[in-house]
């Protein structure tokens, strides 16, 4: 039964991983890109103020005139870095020189720095432009030369995205490795989740131990809690367990006296319908105290399943003792039973246990059994092995017969035979704790079951 | 294949209207029923030309070629001032194409072969290089009989200066006020080292003759007008040598200035992938095929190894720019008329 889930730990904690080596390429790619920009564009300012500069030396004085004679070195060295366009302006106050009379202006009338920077736009393209300032006096005016050198920005622009296409392959291999360590840390951080879940799942139905094997710290908490509840729930198997044996004890006894009184009044009554009805009830109540007595077998099972006290024992004997008890009830069915046994094994096992497993098997065997039939019970031995098996002629198993073993559970074809369904329960309950084996099958020579308990030998 | 060749001279010299470029000389080449015609504009000799377009055409044989011969100047007046529409703009001016492709009259090619070609070959995949040309000093040996032939600017001066009165009036150059490609050369000249202006007062005292063209002083040299002429296109030279002229050329051991003939497609081009096509083959007629018979020009050699070593070629790039400034230009004609007009 699977229980409602709200996400995954594993997935989120993987997308959370993922996400920030995203968040973190992305924040690196940009700061790089924005870091060879101004690079670059530092390096073009450079080469462009280096070239105004020469221009503003070229400037002079000639007769009351000024002159400019621009070096070659000045707009040759801005093509010895790049292929772009160059613009460039010699002003004399207001008053255009030479040059390119269009470009841009990059000094405001009121202020006074002498050398600006500026990203214009020129004749239809992006050009870095720098403007230097220097005040020359002609014919004793003062006049504020200007010079203007600007060049576009496509090599510029080239060179980024170059670099950008550069950064961008190792970027997506970072993020691909980022992607398979998230992916391996999620899963490995959520391992001991999944090994706890795996290792409570495998536990068998009767499992109540706490959990003991280490878990990590944040794990704790939730180990903390899972083992109260298994206490818990141990505590209150107990208490119900103890409640259905002082039941069943306290039930039995009463049932005891009542059959005997029953006993009495059938002597005593003469008519053949009073006479059937007493039988019927006596036979009732000898159903109820055994299941009183099977309810009471159940509750010491367990108990002592806590508890085992082991003793070597030999189940030949156990087997040929038990079965003895079981003579009066088979004579009264006139049911034949036939012992067949193997002294010369032995197991360690706690005989209560197995006797009360064993009684139960024959119990259901003879109740199962026509009057006059007869039911098998042997016990062999092979190297590892003992095996009790009880054989008989009754109704056998229906098909499905693995449930047989749970509580309360009854074959399809029990009829109206009256049980509590706890022989079987009892039995397989006992192998299990002895790590045995419990087998069900039918009857290999006819109609009829066989059920053998097998325990390891010592 | 039909391949026919036609050609209609229009020597259209347009005295009087002044905003028109002056045309030297229209060629048609190629099928007459072209779907497509390829408008050139340069700056070189059609004579020279012509196997390189011949060429082209055979390979495209539905297209015609107009062949328009300007001078560099007037190809600059043509695209940057008039705006008319050309399809591929020749010019041996450097200076004048970088300053097209600087602000904004071309467009940019890109092809396999185009990125082919060495760097500085090319600028901003605007201005293609088709051609590296020295400037040489050209002699007629008959004019020089006795002398010693000068192998530098040094040797030349010496050479002006020792016999004034034999060579007074028997020396050209070019004029640096009327012809791009002379002011290039002279600038670079200049720039390259001082001795050029030396070397132009020595001229100048020899009352040297002013030419627009390298064509003209080597006419002038082969019919005995002339002795010897300085920065003369030794690409012309050569070719008129080739076809039997008495003329002798020499490349100054101290440093021959080298200009790169070049093609660019402006921005108005209409055929733009034709132009396109017509630049790849220049560009593979001259980097990537030595020794191609069309091939009008000096074979150019990219082992640098085996490169003359006073070899100076003009570079490609902004710093054309510089000599294109009022200011500078004025300058320097200034400094080059009171060295060169001695009246």
């Amino acid at each position: 039964m699977p229980s409602t889930t709200a996400g995954s730990i594993q997935r989120r904690l993987a997308f959370f991983l993922i996400a920030s080596a995203m968040l973190l390429a992305l924040i690196l790619l940009l700061i790089t890109r924005q870091f060879t920009g101004q690079i670059a564009e530092q390096s073009q300012d450079n080469i462009l103020a280096a070239s105004a500069i020469s221009i503003l030396e070229s400037v002079t004085q000639r007769a009351d005139e000024i002159s400019v004679d621009i070096p070659y070195a000045a707009l040759a060295m801005l093509g010895n870095v790049s292929d772009d366009r160059v613009f460039y302006q010699v002003l004399a106050g207001e008053e255009h020189l030479t040059g390119y009379p269009d470009l841009p202006d990059a000094l405001s009338a009121d202020d006074p720095a002498k050398r600006r920077y500026l990203t214009g736009e020129y004749q239809r393209e992006t050009i870095r432009m720098v403007q230097l300032l220097r005040r020359m006096t002609i014919g004793g005016e003062t006049i504020d030369v200007a010079v203007k050198v600007a060049q576009t920005r496509n090599a510029q622009q080239s060179r980024l995205s170059a670099i950008t296409n550069r950064l961008l392959w190792p970027g997506i291999a970072m993020f691909v490795l980022a992607l398979l360590l998230a992916a391996i840390s999620a899963r490995s951080t959520v391992q001991p989740l999944r090994a706890l879940a795996d290792s409570v799942a495998d536990r068998g139905l009767d499992n109540l131990e706490p959990v003991r094997a280490p878990v990590p710290i944040e794990m704790a908490p939730l180990v903390n809690s899972l083992n109260s509840l298994i206490s818990r729930l141990k505590i209150n198997q107990h208490r119900s367990e103890d409640f259905i044996a002082e039941a069943a004890h306290r039930v039995r006894t009463p049932l005891a006296t009542v059959r005997s009184q029953a006993e009495i009044a059938l002597m005593r009554v003469e008519r053949p319908e009073n006479r059937q009805s007493l039988k019927e009830m006596i036979r009732a109540i000898d159903e109820s105290s055994r299941a009183a007595g099977q309810l009471l077998d159940h509750a010491m099972v367990s108990f002592r399943s806590d508890q085992l006290t082991l003793t070597i024992i030999n189940p030949a004997e156990l087997v040929i003792d038990t079965v003895a008890r079981f003579q009066p009830i088979a004579d009264m069915k006139d049911i034949q039973l036939n012992t067949t046994t193997d002294g010369s094994c032995k197991i360690n096992a706690d005989s209560i246990l197995v006797q009360s497993a064993v009684r139960n098997i024959v119990e259901n065997a003879i109740k199962y059994t026509d009057r006059e039939d007869v039911i098998d019970v042997s016990v062999s031995c092979c190297k590892s092995w003992v095996c009790i098996r009880v054989i008989d002629n009754g109704e056998g198993f229906p098909a499905e017969s693995t449930s047989l073993t749970e509580r309360f559970t009854r074959g399809s074809n029990a009829g109206h035979t009256v049980g509590s369904g706890l022989g079987l329960t009892i039995a397989s309950e006992v192998i299990k704790v002895h790590s045995g084996r419990l087998d069900i099958a039918s009857n290999p020579n006819g109609s009829g079951a066989c059920v053998s308990l097998y325990f390891p030998a010592c | 294949m039909r391949q026919s060749l036609f050609s209609c001279l229009l020597i259209l010299f347009c005295y009087g209207c002044a905003n028109a470029f002056e045309i030297e000389e229209q060629t048609r080449l190629g099928n007459e029923d072209a779907t497509h015609t390829l408008e050139i504009i340069s700056t070189a000799d059609r004579e020279l030309f012509t196997p390189l377009l011949t060429d082209f055409l055979r390979s495209h044989p539905a297209i015609a070629i107009n062949y328009t011969t300007v001078s560099s100047t007037e190809l600059m007046k043509a695209i940057y001032t008039e705006g008319v529409a050309f399809d591929i703009a020749i010019s041996s001016a450097m200076d004048l194409q970088t300053k097209l492709a600087n602000d904004g009259f071309t467009r940019s090619h890109s092809s396999a072969i185009s990125q082919r070609i060495p760097d500085w070959a090319r600028w901003r995949d605007h201005v293609y290089a088709f051609t590296r040309e020295p400037a040489a000093i050209v002699y007629s040996p008959d004019a020089l009989q006795g002398l010693e032939i000068p192998q530098t600017r040094q040797q030349l001066i010496a050479l002006l200066r020792n016999n004034q009165e034999r060579l007074y009036g028997k020396v050209g150059t070019y004029d640096v006020r009327s012809s791009g490609l002379g002011y290039l050369f002279a600038t670079h000249d200049a720039r390259f080292s001082d001795i050029y202006w030396r070397l132009s007062e020595v001229m100048g005292s020899l009352g040297a003759t002013l030419y627009c063209c390298s064509g003209q002083m080597i006419e002038d040299i082969e019919s005995g007008k002339l002795a010897i002429a300085y920065n003369v296109l030794g690409s012309y030279a050569q070719a008129r040598k080739d076809q039997g002229a008495n003329i002798e050329i020499v490349e100054p051991a101290d440093f021959t200035t080298v200009m790169l003939r070049s093609a660019v497609i402006p921005a108005n081009a209409k055929q733009v992938a034709l132009a396109g096509e017509f630049i790849d083959h220049l560009l593979s007629a001259s980097w990537l095929n030595k020794g191609d018979t069309v091939y009008p020009f000096p074979a150019i050699d990219l082992n640098p190894a085996s490169e003359q070593n006073a070899y100076q070629p003009i570079r490609l790039g902004p710093g054309l720019l510089v000599y294109l400034d009022d200011f500078k230009r004025r300058h320097f004609l200034r400094e080059w008329e009171n060295s060169m007009i001695q009246e």
